[in-house]
């Protein structure tokens, strides 16, 4: 009596599991508390933060809901989804492989009964002829049939593309390669941020949790540059990096440039262009100054803010500058500074200095002098991605694998033709497992050629 | 001629409306016609409309709401007159074509300013990515049209009011079979469009997945059709229930597109 209960039980757990109200409530469940983490911010900022009332926070984090996509509710739907797959899967293959791998070769009047194409065909000649008229005309417009002799009738069958029916699991198995995927890049990668100003190197970097992880090697950037559209809108970001091991440069992995899109990989730890900005040590900005009564010019360099003495007890300040005044200054093109001018005993003047191919502009300022901007060396450090995922290609196997049982899934049917070869004529029989329509259209073109033939 | 085209393009969208509505009430088959042939000149000055700014950009000219618009409008059209070869009912353009021209309509309202190119659109996955999703969005757009056509098929139905538009609307069977056909191509480049844009994503942003709101979206989506065609394959979800769902998996798609750029900030909001 227990043994039947525990049987029972086992059996009621295992019908669960494998019904299909599980998948669409879980399908549905997922897109619906999906939803819950594209409302409110992931791994929150202080000012998000703010905006809430004391309980809501508590109740969210307690929930999990600031990192929704990895809390343990969200993960748990998604191993019972995988679970749920799992079963389905067992529980419906080995009908469909029977039929893949043991089509009925017979069809019987029963059999008959339950196809939607079936016709009858008044056709003159005996059985055998019958029979080999049949064999070749399968072959040439259908498929390669088997032939089966029994109680005095032949029976032909020939099939196309059997092994779709085996798209639906094929999909359901990629969902599971992707699943692991994702599983092994989260116990086994990370994701990591780096700032390297230009020149420096770096051997370590900080994942998102703040782990300092070591590379193994180091990473130097050679040199960064951002160039611009007319309209001032970002157009590439550029970093040339160098690895190097032990000090050295490894071959075919120096000055490699990397831009958005073109990311380097480097012993399965890849860096990607992600942001950018001004090094802390600041711009040197580069002036020629000369005296209009003559002499020979006198070249300065300068940095952001500095008061420079000039010759004649003048003093300049660079404020900001640019290589590039196109977006800021119509018709003009070159480097370009905004500066502070203090004539000796007189009141600060700003104005634009140009470079040298602008002289009349120049000379509009200055007093007795004539100041011109020569450019600027200024650093960069480039902000990089650092990312290592050994599960991503197992994510890419499993992709493949999905696109693979999606096109056997959706675009290809399994086509069987049936024929009855008896002395008074032929009955064909035909079925797919996809586009009835499309299949009778196909059956009823096989009919016609049959009867011209 | 970018403009010149695009407003040819509205125009003749809005008399194939036009045509359209009309051919709804009244039942004359002519018009049906010339409607059709109308839409045909439409969607290939269309064409010509997104092979030209495809020229003057230098890149697919899908980057921006004004333009992905116009490509979803131009798929909605395209498949529409595919249905209409195959299947040969008038009655659809009486649905489809004011979608097409309200997308279109929305479309004229953002700038027609080609911008240049944002860094991270600079891929060879642009074209397969974006081509993919709004195909799959139209497919999805004609199946919600013929699932509205069938519930009004079916109100009829139940009450017995089988007046001039009953005898124009195509059996409820013949709707069922159009519109599971749209999911079965929908679905399909859906799926491609998402694995397309986590292969692109693994090069630009250095992570195939990131949870970013386009991303969960169009995953939310990628669930509701799942579901829905689960649901038709086994338990029989056809007819009413399937139209339904249908509906509201658009409404979901909808988002995905249109709201997660204008509501929802992230990776994703090229505007």
């Amino acid at each position: 009596m227990t043994t039947t209960n525990k049987r029972g039980f086992a059996q009621e757990v295992w019908d669960f599991f494998c019904s299909l109200k599980l998948s669409i409530f879980l399908l549905i469940g997922l897109a619906l508390v999906s939803i819950i983490g594209t409302v409110i911010q992931q791994g929150p900022q202080r000012e998000y933060l703010a905006t809430l009332s004391e309980t809501k926070i508590r109740l969210y984090s307690a929930l999990g809901f600031f990192d929704m996509y990895h809390s343990w509710w969200f993960i748990l739907l998604l191993y019972l989804l995988t679970l749920n797959l799992i079963c389905c899967s067992i529980k419906r293959l080995p009908r469909v492989w029977k039929v893949v791998s043991e089509p009925v070769l017979v069809m019987d009047d029963g059999f008959e009964k339950s196809l939607a194409n079936v016709k009858d065909l008044k056709l003159k000649g005996s059985k055998e002829e019958l029979k080999s008229r049949m064999e070749a005309f399968l072959r040439a417009e259908f498929a390669v049939p088997v032939i089966t002799e029994k109680d005095g009738e032949y029976h032909l069958f020939a099939q196309k593309s059997p092994w779709c029916r085996l798209g639906v699991y094929v999909v359901h198995l990629s969902i599971i390669v992707i699943f692991v995927g994702a599983l092994i890049g989260s116990f086994f990668g990370y994701k990591a941020y780096t700032n390297i100003p230009e020149g420096g190197a770096i051997s370590q970097v900080q994942t998102q949790s703040g782990k300092m992880i070591p590379l193994g090697f180091d990473v130097r950037c050679e040199k960064f540059s951002v160039s611009f559209y007319d309209t001032g809108a970002p157009k590439e970001f550029r970093s040339v990096l160098t690895v190097l091991e032990n000090g050295q440069p490894v071959p075919g992995f120096q000055n490699r440039p990397i831009i958005v899109n073109d990311p380097l990989t480097y012993k399965g730890i890849t860096f990607y262009q992600s942001s950018y900005g001004q090094s802390d040590e600041g711009a040197l900005y580069h002036l020629t100054v000369r005296d209009r009564k003559g002499g020979a010019p006198v070249k300065l360099n300068a940095r952001q803010g500095e008061r420079v003495a000039l010759p004649g007890g003048a003093f300049l300040s660079v404020m900001e500058a640019t290589m590039d005044v196109r977006p800021f200054m119509r018709g003009f093109d070159g480097p370009g500074a905004q500066v502070e001018f203090t004539p000796a005993g007189g009141n600060p003047q700003p104005f634009v200095i140009l470079s040298d191919k602008y002289e009349s502009f120049n000379a509009q300022h200055g007093g007795d002098l004539l100041i011109t901007f020569d450019g600027m060396d200024q650093k960069f450090y480039t902000g990089l991605q650092v990312a290592h995922d050994p599960g991503v290609w197992v994510v890419w196997f499993g992709c493949f694998l999905m696109v693979l049982g999606i096109c056997m899934a959706f675009f290809m049917s399994h086509k069987r033709v049936w024929a009855r070869v008896t002395d008074s004529g032929v009955t064909l029989g035909g079925s797919a497992s996809k586009n009835p329509a499309g299949f009778e259209i196909c059956f009823d073109d096989l009919v016609e050629k049959i009867g011209k033939a | 001629m970018n403009a010149l085209l695009f407003n040819s393009t509205l125009v003749i969208y809005a008399v194939v409306t036009a045509v359209y509505l009309i051919y709804l009430l009244k039942p004359k088959e002519s018009l049906g016609k010339t409607g059709l042939w109308l839409a045909l000149v439409g969607f290939l000055v269309h064409c010509g409309f997104t092979l030209n700014r495809f020229l003057e950009a230098g890149h697919t000219p899908i980057t921006n709401l004004h333009e992905s618009l116009s490509f979803f409008s131009l798929s909605v059209v395209g498949i529409f007159l595919l249905l209409e070869r195959r299947y040969k009912i008038s009655i659809l353009g009486s649905f489809m074509m004011p979608l097409a021209l309200l997308i279109m309509a929305i479309s004229a309202s953002f700038s027609t300013v080609i911008p240049p190119l944002n860094p991270a659109l600079k891929s060879k996955w642009l074209a397969v990515h974006t081509i993919m999703a709004f195909l799959g969005y139209a497919a999805f757009a004609i199946s919600f049209g013929v699932s509205i056509m069938y519930l009004i098929q079916s109100h009829f139905l139940k009450t017995r009011r089988l007046g001039s538009m009953f005898q124009k609307l195509p059996s409820l069977d013949i709707l069922d079979d159009i519109s599971y056909r749209c999911l079965t191509f929908g679905f399909p480049l859906l799926t491609f469009a998402i694995i397309s844009g986590a292969i692109w994503a693994e090069t630009a942003w250095g992570t195939y997945w990131s949870w970013d709101p386009k991303e969960t979206w169009s995953l939310i989506t990628w669930f509701i059709y799942a579901a829905l065609l689960h649901g038709r394959l086994t338990t029989g979800w056809r007819g009413r229930k399937a139209a339904m769902l249908s509906i509201f998996g658009f409404v979901i798609m909808l988002f995905t597109f249109l709201g997660v750029n204008l509501l929802l900030p992230g990776l994703h909001s090229y505007k």
